[in-house]
């Protein structure tokens, strides 16, 4: 763990108590993510991916280990809005306009008018939305729907990022196009990025590393840094290099189903 | 426009019909027993047209209806006496205000009790099985105890007859808007939860604007039963004023006209009061972007 660690985890567990007896939502994972980092977590349903960020969001609680946010627990980090979350589905208020949905976060957060329309000018062209500050979201497509929720996420400036599948509900026209732009304000930003995903090629072309996980109980089985370059045009995916990495996250996910059980 | 028109003038027309018919059946024995002891036969027009216009007939028709109606508001209107004891305007302005002053007691007893329920752990577990006891108990029975013992210190007129209207208001109010105040979807609340914001901030922002649409249902239902609280709560008074009093004395003296009348102007009033609800709920919920 360097001072560059933003989030650390060591033999985190949580197990949920069921009807049906605990359930290992996760076991003993360790992993260290350092700043500017754009991590991707990968694996089947029940392999403890979206549990894992949500430790991290303080939104779960591990029952066992230890986790730092920035040097802090989650809690502390959470309180000092130290990070950004987006949900799978956009979740905007059907009652506010994009811009009042972008200011809701400032709003509960207290920052001064003339710095919340600053801001939200800001990340609205960020996420190529400028010029739909009044609209509401009935008005607009699922796409931009997602894409004023990372401006929503982005308007406060933390410098961590979660996001949970945040394209997983979108055709995959419109979630190529927002993988690029994912990518390219990533740049610009510089923020610590924690990706949830299903999708192989998603992974492998947004991230820096792919954290690969499997289920029962819920646990990492493999680690990629992926040796891609910075620069990542849509053509890079047809690459030997780009195939290479999805083959290996491809049989991390295969090792990690070893025992096939008939439940 | 025209095509909502028609069907709604089909179903009127029958409607009338079938009350003059009903009239007809209803007071045809009086009719009869008059002629016998006055001893004349009567054709068939002349039962039907008496049986139209008795004075005290078991089912008046709709024009003698109409007739009092016009006698009791407009006419006085016109003889400047709008505001007189026997005008309906008069009686339903009564019982208007004691609906209303009701209904805004009510609402505001609902929305409190919910917010403590969806809030407190203590409330959540014990009140609702209260609230729905109390609208067990027939109204009949517990509005003159209400009268009385609010008369006993010192409180009479308008209030007794408000908390009656509230009695019966609250509880649709308490139902819609604790349903409309957990309804944000649990990954909303995760959201509102990762800004940390404080419960307060919770309930503004969140819980409260997207409990309107159930709020304004559950408003529709209270202002009807403020109504009918009104109305139940003038019985007890001594039939003074309002339209419960007017019920009550046209029962008293069989003036079953009377009665019908006071029931028409309820029954608009209620109309009324409720499309006035729909409107502000109109007009609220597509300012909110929600309609």
């Amino acid at each position: 763990m360097s001072d560059q660690t933003v989030i650390s985890s060591k033999n985190l567990s949580l197990t949920f108590q069921t009807g049906d007896g605990p359930v290992h939502a996760l076991k003993n994972v360790s992993l260290d993510i350092e700043k500017g980092e754009f991590v991707s977590f990968i694996g089947p349903s029940g392999c403890g991916k979206t549990t894992f960020l949500r430790c991290m969001a303080d939104l779960e609680h591990p029952t066992d280990g230890s986790i730092t946010v920035n040097g802090t627990t989650p809690l502390e980090a959470r309180i000092s809005r130290a990070y950004g979350y987006v949900f799978q589905a956009a979740g905007l208020y059907p009652w506010r306009t994009i811009a009042g949905n972008v200011r809701l976060p400032l709003e509960i957060m207290k920052y001064g008018k003339e710095d919340r329309n600053r801001r939200i000018r800001d990340v609205l062209e960020l996420v190529e939305l400028s010029g739909f500050e009044n609209k509401y979201p009935w008005q607009l497509s699922g796409g931009m729907q997602q894409r004023v929720s990372i401006a929503r996420a982005l308007a406060f400036d933390a410098d961590i990022l979660l996001m949970d599948e945040p394209f997983g509900a979108l055709d995959e026209i419109v979630r190529d196009h927002l993988n690029a732009q994912l990518l390219k304000l990533w740049k610009q930003t510089g923020k610590t990025i924690c990706f949830v995903t299903h999708s192989i090629p998603e992974a492998v072309y947004l991230s820096t590393r792919i954290v690969v996980m499997s289920p029962r109980p819920g646990r990492i089985t493999d680690v990629i840094a992926s040796s891609l370059s910075s620069e990542r045009p849509f053509e890079i995916r047809d690459t030997p290099e780009f195939l290479e990495i999805a083959q290996r996250v491809r049989e991390g996910l295969r090792d990690g189903h070893g025992e096939p059980d008939f439940a | 426009m025209m095509r909502s028109v028609f069907p709604v003038i089909t179903v009127a027309t029958a409607l009338f019909l079938l009350w003059y018919v009903a009239a007809a059946a209803l007071n045809a024995p009086w009719a009869h027993d008059k002629a016998k002891r006055a001893g004349i036969e009567l054709s068939f027009g002349e039962l039907v047209s008496d049986t139209w216009s008795q004075e005290k007939p078991k089912l008046p028709a709709p024009h003698q209806i109409g007739a009092e109606m016009w006698k009791t508001t407009g006419a006085m209107v016109q003889r400047g006496r709008a505001f007189s004891k026997r005008s309906l305007l008069y009686h339903s302005w009564v019982t208007f205000s004691s609906t209303a002053l009701g209904f805004l007691l009510g609402t505001g007893l609902g929305i409190a009790l919910a917010i403590g329920i969806v809030y407190n752990r203590a409330m959540n577990m014990s009140v609702m099985p209260w609230v729905i006891a109390s609208q067990t108990i027939p109204i009949l029975a517990i509005a003159p105890m209400i009268i009385v013992v609010l008369n006993a210190i010192g409180i009479s007129g308008l209030i007794p007859k408000a908390m009656i209207s509230m009695y019966l208001s609250f509880f649709p109010v308490v139902v819609g808007m604790v349903k409309g105040l957990r309804s944000p979807e649990a990954m909303q609340l995760d959201l509102i939860h990762t800004w940390s914001a404080s419960n307060v901030q919770i309930f503004w922002k969140l819980r409260l604007p997207s409990s309107m649409p159930y709020l304004f249902a559950s408003l529709k239902i209270a202002m009807a039963a403020s109504l009918v609280g009104a109305i139940v709560g003038e019985l007890p008074t001594g039939a003074v004023a309002g339209l419960g009093a007017r019920l009550l004395s046209g029962s008293y003296y069989g003036q079953t006209i009377q009665i019908w009348s006071a029931l028409i102007m309820a029954a608009t009033l209620a109309a009324i009061l409720v499309g006035l609800i729909g409107l502000i709920q109109r007009v609220t919920l597509s300012r909110m972007g929600m309609a």
